[in-house]
């Protein structure tokens, strides 16, 4: 199987023009078969997940008393851009894929306007964890990755020392937000570019443009359809770790902007996620000497 | 090395007997088969090299595709009826007389009679970027070339546009569509029976193609109904030359006017889309009103709402324009060159 189609230019040179569409399968089944080994394993060999009980730990019943008994965990901004950003993401696969296995239909129009309802949308998110929210809180650092190392080596029967629980995203989600990140980067970059090739209001549709040449188009077009494939199994997997019954708190959060206290204790580590004591986690709390 | 363009490539070549036969082989051959009715827009795509089949099945041997008959009052006409049978029919020219004046008004009289009205309505775009084998949005690629700042694009799309610009080059479409045909398709899945309104598709909806017929499927026959038959028919033609040449724009109404007002109407025109272009809603805005200069007027700036010309293409808008007005207006069809 192929991965690129390639065409020949008017001046005779062998430029690639899109992925072999045949990878959104690939892409799919991939997607699938994590999902069908992620349950067997949780199932099967996984150790039951014990939440801490707040009773039986001095320090939890401590933070317990000090807070409410919801916990905010994303502000109503935040959680509109995810929907928003989820709804563009839907129909813009659905419209760039269902055309390719069969399903005929006016996408082009739809496909636009839902991408620039993305970029607006990820242009919002940028500003918003950039000057309110805070903005390292969803990148790996080296505490996670040692944390994750021992993890791993619990989970193969190694002596490790016990992980710390996770600030207020777990590693995963960080994980997923970075390979959002670079499937949507890959997207939306070359994505506004090519707006220029059809038409919209945005620009006097011309191939020329921004004097581009032919093969470089074509690795336009290639990685905005890499880009396209890889979010198949992303939006998969997100979808299945949002309806896992162990991750359910967090999806609920994301619809009722809250995760309860004692979820919030069990899951999270207060001095990794500070909460003050109105509860709301959702913006970074202020530091001691800023509190008048 | 210079492609030689004066010989037929190799293919495989199948002569059915049969409509069961033909669906049959298109099945088993799929995207590599080549539907043959008269060949006059197939080998040139071929002895171009530009599509290159492997199977090629012939529809010549097949009787059941030829012939006009009656169909309910109106008419069904084989796909594989030659263009000068279908001009010299007594129950076209009887009942839809816009259906010869349109297949009349297509090539030359030798291409009439080899060419069929199957083919006529399922010919491919004249685009020549796309017939010279570039690799644009229509063969498969990323570019339409007939779309920038330096193309030439004289005969290219007003409205539909979408990344691809080319037209429908067929004169008996329109007057199907005005005559509210219905194109009956056959495939392994049994048969099908299609509005030549949605027979008919744009860039949108598949950039590949220019009707809905599918690997595997074949159009064998289109019936018009009673609905319009010997209604006011208007057909004009705007080409370069006066014969043999395909339309720059071309305009089929049927029209039922009572008492000095349109009671209802149908209007189409091709050669400023990618398919066949129907004024529904200049149809609706011109219903129950009377024919004259002002409706007339009216239809014409309506048509032309949404245009979008290209660099050398300008010309249309106000061709469309004018053409739907003399549609309105009624009179003897035109032919004008």
């Amino acid at each position: 199987m192929n991965i690129i189609q390639w065409a020949i230019s008017p001046w005779g040179q062998r430029v690639p023009i899109h992925i072999a569409w045949d990878l959104l399968w690939v892409s799919a089944i991939a997607g699938l078969l994590f999902l069908i080994v992620h349950a067997i394993y949780v199932g099967y060999w996984a150790k039951p997940e014990h939440e801490p009980s707040v009773a039986n730990d001095p320090k939890l019943a401590a933070e317990a008393a000090r807070l409410p008994e919801h916990i905010k965990r994303h502000s109503f901004g935040a959680r509109m851009f995810h929907w928003i950003m989820a709804g563009s993401m839907m129909v813009l696969l659905f419209t760039a894929f269902l055309p390719k296995i069969g399903y005929r239909f006016a996408w082009v129009k739809i496909h636009w306007i839902a991408g620039i309802v993305l970029v607006i949308s990820v242009l919002y998110h940028i500003i918003h964890t950039t000057f309110v929210l805070d903005f390292w809180s969803i990148w790996p650092n080296k505490q996670d990755i040692q944390d994750a190392s021992y993890r791993l080596d619990r989970a193969m029967g190694k002596r490790a020392p016990e992980p710390r629980k996770f600030g207020k995203y777990p590693l995963e989600n960080k994980m997923f937000h970075m390979a959002v990140m670079a499937a949507g980067l890959s997207v939306i970059l070359t994505g506004i570019f090519m707006l220029s090739r059809v038409r919209t209001p945005f620009f006097t549709r011309n191939p020329y443009l921004f004097g581009f040449g032919d093969q470089t188009w074509g690795v336009m077009y290639v990685l905005h359809g890499l880009g396209g494939v890889a979010f198949i199994a992303l939006v998969m997997t997100h979808i299945y770790f949002a309806i896992r019954p162990e991750k359910f708190f967090l999806t609920k959060s994301m619809i009722f902007g809250w995760i309860t206290r004692e979820k919030y204790l069990g899951h999270h580590d207060p001095e990794l996620w500070p909460v003050p004591e109105n509860g709301d986690g959702s913006v970074p709390a202020k530091s001691p000497e800023v509190v008048t | 090395m210079a492609v030689i363009r004066d010989v037929m490539p190799a293919f495989e070549l199948f002569q059915p007997g049969s409509i069961d036969d033909a669906v049959s082989l298109l099945t088993q051959n799929g995207s590599d088969a080549w539907v043959l009715a008269g060949g006059l827009d197939s080998f040139d795509w071929m002895k171009d090299r530009i599509k290159r089949p492997k199977v090629v099945v012939d529809l010549s041997q097949i009787k059941e595709l030829t012939g006009v008959r009656d169909w309910n009052g109106g008419l069904e006409i084989g796909a594989m009826t030659t263009l000068t049978n279908v001009v010299r029919h007594p129950d076209v020219i009887a009942k839809f007389k816009i259906l010869s004046q349109a297949a009349e008004a297509a090539a030359s009289p030798q291409i009439r009679n080899q060419g069929t009205i199957g083919g006529n309505v399922s010919q491919d775009t004249r685009c020549w970027y796309y017939r010279s084998g570039f690799d644009c949005y229509r063969a498969g690629g990323i570019t339409c070339f007939a779309d920038t700042p330096t193309a030439i694009n004289r005969e290219h799309a007003i409205l539909g546009a979408d990344r691809c610009v080319a037209v429908s080059p067929s004169d008996s479409a329109p007057a199907f569509v005005a005559l509210d045909a219905k194109m009956v398709i056959r495939s392994a899945r049994g048969e099908r029976v299609v509005d030549a309104e949605n027979y008919f598709i744009g860039p949108a909806y598949d950039i590949t193609r220019m009707t809905i017929l599918q690997p595997g499927e074949l159009l064998t026959a289109i019936r018009i109904p009673a609905t319009w038959a010997n209604t006011e028919f208007y057909f004009e033609k705007v080409r370069d030359r006066p014969v043999w040449d395909f339309p720059l724009i071309n305009v089929a109404s049927a029209k039922v006017v009572t008492g000095g007002k349109i009671d209802r109407i149908r209007l189409v025109l091709n050669g400023v889309a990618a398919h066949p272009w129907r004024l529904s809603q200049v149809e609706e805005a011109v219903t129950g009103k009377p024919v004259n200069e002002e409706t007339a007027e009216m239809a014409g700036k309506m048509a032309i709402e949404g245009a979008v010309p290209l660099r050398y293409n300008g010309y249309k808008v106000l061709l469309m324009r004018n053409l739907v007005k003399r549609a309105i207006r009624g009179g003897d069809s035109k032919e004008a060159a």
